[in-house]
């Protein structure tokens, strides 16, 4: 090629300068990130063996209002909800994460550092009245933790004024949650009966008020507190899916 | 009234210069001082005094942001504007825009500490600010972009000097960046809140992919703009290769783009793309040494003024950091090591040592010279300048030897098992045992910080001086120019 190259061209012409460099930094990203919206195996087939159902749902009302308030309040600054799929973790907390457990979160909260542990398999492992109690003052119940309280949580009443915004916002970015009956029929078949009825929108509101009062999170029925609505999202994270339910080698053909 | 006809009709507009090297300052302290206090509520958890507004979890993007964007961003704005000047020999093509880059970052820094405060954020790291201010961003880079660029082809030069590349590539990629990291979908038009656009595994690509080239272009790519300038200027002597620097951009800048995803091995995401962002990890060590060796070499020949010039000194660690980190950053990259150090202190770490180390000390070496050209004038104290050098230098030592054995150590523990199989640790004993290291790293913050604090009166006592020739100047015209009409 006898094109005699000078770097010269470059520096004496702003335009090319940035073309060019526009082109060097965009490459990386679009070979990495395009792929993920690409490609279907990203996701790991969680069907229940039995049902065919999905077992990975999205989150209630009342859990998706909990879970604004760990974003609010930055948990994911200390606590990751990332299993590795590595023998001390596998331990510690049980099944590593699966891409398909987060697939409703937006964000993401996989964290990157545990000053506290993970919290990706916290659910159903304390009772609610521990969860509580470990919100309010983390050292009553754990004498080296370095939490902080989080006692205005157990007073301060949950806003369900935008609930309604709040699903629907998640719905434009691709949540399933219904609006229409024919969403809602959609929903029956592919999560059941009883999850699909979680997500309906125009039942948001009772929906949230049934599962903070037959869940009495925090032991008081007479109004719906922040701490109901954290502990339920809680009490959720990764338990939907039941690994025992699976061969052993499952998911390891999705990685 | 007087200064301001005499500097609208100076060469430079230095003005806006200025005003960006203050709040530089102001943002130091603040975002350093929320670092400091953050730091010490997990040494001494007390501290969080069960406050919503100065909880761990709302602070702690106050610190990062305030930092980052305040302190380094203003840092970026001062010197790219003084630097693109210089080099290209013309005034900024727009004073009323830069004017505006200056009141529109400072409202993003304001609002965005402030939202943090009251519980609103988007819950992505170093991407905290909510869709209103994530517009307001936007439109102040529009601007930036506008007035440097602008400037760059009014230049007076045929050559684009070497520094503005960088600042080129910092521009574009932030722009980049934080375009398509922030796309989301308000509650309503009236509310704070938003959902990110992306979901889990496709969320964490385009999360990391912006966290870390954050690092990459905005503390990296930028600051060796800074670096390619003020190192020469400095030292007195011209960039120790050419070639080096040519190669240094387009490597550095090709090869950071690729490598945000080794902030999640092992994580939910397809392994190819791990183990790809592992290997350019490894290659970006060939540039990030080749960049500073560049500058250690320019140094070089020079080093007799380390021992009389202390703003040599800021610049040859901050220099030694950027080696120090951009070796450590490739090895905690490997799948094997990243098991071992991620979520742990080791991570906070590395990070402090690129960015108390490495931005913050070529920060304060630049500064200390562009200052007095600033406001013509010679630095108050060159002594007090020492003291910040040793408090800075000290202050980083402890802070990463601390994260260094909390880091390690923790790892290690969470992954010890005892003769029968069992955990040896549990996770409560390992908080335990990271509690004194806190602590030390708080004390390590606090040098720090108190190196910053006498900056900051140095340079207040240079700018009261300035002001004082100035006047004295003007006094000794008047009683010339009154005698001469007499």
């Amino acid at each position: 090629m006898n094109f005699n190259f000078k770097h010269e061209w470059i520096e004496t012409n702003v335009g090319l300068l940035l073309v060019l460099t526009m082109i060097a930094i965009s490459i990386g990203g679009l070979v990495e990130i395009a792929p993920l919206f690409l490609i279907k195996s990203t996701l790991e087939n969680t069907k229940d063996p039995k049902t065919g159902l999905e077992t990975i749902r999205p989150y209630t009302a009342l859990e998706s209002r909990g879970r604004d308030i760990y974003v609010r309040e930055g948990c994911y600054t200390c606590h990751s909800q990332m299993v590795r799929p590595l023998k001390d973790e596998a331990v510690r907390y049980g099944h590593y994460s699966l891409a398909a457990e987060s697939q409703y979160d937006h964000p993401f909260q996989w964290g990157s550092k545990r000053t506290g542990p993970d919290l990706a398999r916290v659910g159903k492992k304390y009772s609610n009245e521990w969860q509580v109690q470990h919100l309010i003052a983390p050292r009553s119940m754990v004498p080296e933790s370095v939490m902080p309280n989080y006692p205005w949580l157990l007073n301060t009443p949950l806003d369900t004024s935008d609930l309604v915004d709040r699903l629907r916002a998640q719905r434009a970015v691709g949540v399933p949650y219904s609006l229409t009956e024919v969403e809602y029929q959609k929903n029956v078949k592919r999560f059941g009966e009883a999850a699909a009825q979680q997500l309906h929108i125009p039942n948001a509101q009772q929906n949230l008020v049934k599962q903070a009062e037959e869940g009495n999170f925090d032991g008081d029925r007479t109004n719906i507190t922040e701490i109901d609505a954290l502990v339920a999202y809680l009490q959720v994270l990764g338990t939907m899916v039941d690994f025992s339910q699976y061969d052993n080698d499952h998911f390891v053909k999705f990685r | 009234m007087a200064s301001v006809s005499i500097s609208s009709k100076e060469q430079y507009n230095f003005d806006v210069v200025r005003k960006f090297a203050i709040m530089t300052l102001v943002w130091g302290v603040v975002g350093m001082l929320a670092g400091v206090y953050i730091a010490s509520e997990l040494a001494w958890p007390f501290l969080n005094f069960d406050s919503p507004y100065i909880s761990f979890g709302r602070l702690r993007p106050v610190h990062t942001g305030g930092v980052i964007f305040g302190f380094g961003g203003s840092a970026l704005f001062a010197t790219s504007y003084y630097v693109v000047q210089r080099t290209c020999q013309t005034r900024l093509i727009s004073d009323a825009l830069a004017n505006f880059t200056f009141w529109g970052w400072q409202a993003v820094i304001v609002l965005a500490a402030t939202s943090y405060i009251l519980g609103f954020s988007q819950g992505r790291e170093y991407a905290e600010m909510e869709w209103p201010i994530d517009i307001l961003i936007e439109v102040v880079w529009l601007a930036y972009m506008y007035v440097f660029f602008g400037t760059v082809m009014r230049r007076k030069q045929p050559h684009i000097y070497v520094a503005n590349w960088f600042y080129i590539a910092f521009i574009l990629a932030t722009a980049l960046l934080h375009t398509f990291n922030n796309l989301a979908m308000p509650v309503n038009l009236f509310s704070m809140k938003s959902y990110s656009l992306f979901s889990g595994a496709q969320d964490a690509m385009t999360q990391w992919w912006y966290g870390h080239n954050a690092v990459g272009f905005f503390l990296t790519a930028a600051f060796l703009g800074m670096m390619y300038y003020f190192v020469p200027k400095q030292a007195g002597r011209p960039i120790y290769s050419y070639r080096l620097s040519i190669v240094h951009f387009w490597a550095l800048s090709f090869l950071y783009m690729w490598v945000g995803t080794h902030h999640l091995h092992w994580t939910a995401i397809p392994d190819w793309s791990s183990t790809l962002a592992a290997t350019f990890s490894i290659m970006l060590l060939l540039p990030s040494w080749g960049g500073m060796i560049n500058g250690i070499m320019t140094l070089s020949g020079a080093w007799d003024k380390l021992r009389t010039d202390p703003i040599m000194r800021f610049l040859a660690v901050a220099l030694s950091f950027y080696g120090m980190s951009t070796f450590e950053g490739p090895i905690m990259s490997l799948k094997d090591v990243n098991a071992l150090s991620h979520y742990t202190d080791w991570t906070i770490g590395h990070v402090h040592s690129g960015a108390l180390g490495w931005v913050a000390m070529i920060t304060f070496g630049s500064f200390y010279h562009m200052i007095p050209k600033l406001w013509d004038t010679k630095l108050y104290s060159q002594r007090l300048v020492y003291w910040h050098f040793w408090l800075a230098t000290i202050g980083i030592l402890l802070y990463i030897v601390a994260m260094w054995i909390s880091g390690i150590g923790q790892g290690v523990m969470w992954r010890t098992f005892d003769d029968f199989g069992n955990l040896k640790y549990s996770f409560a004993e390992t908080v335990e045992m990271v509690k004194p290291f806190y602590a030390m790293r708080a004390i390590g913050g606090m040098f720090f910080l108190s190196g910053v604090f006498i900056m900051v009166y140095n340079v207040w006592m240079t700018i009261g001086q300035a002001k004082r020739e100035a006047a004295e100047l003007d006094a000794k015209l008047a009683a010339k120019l009154a005698r001469a009409g007499a």
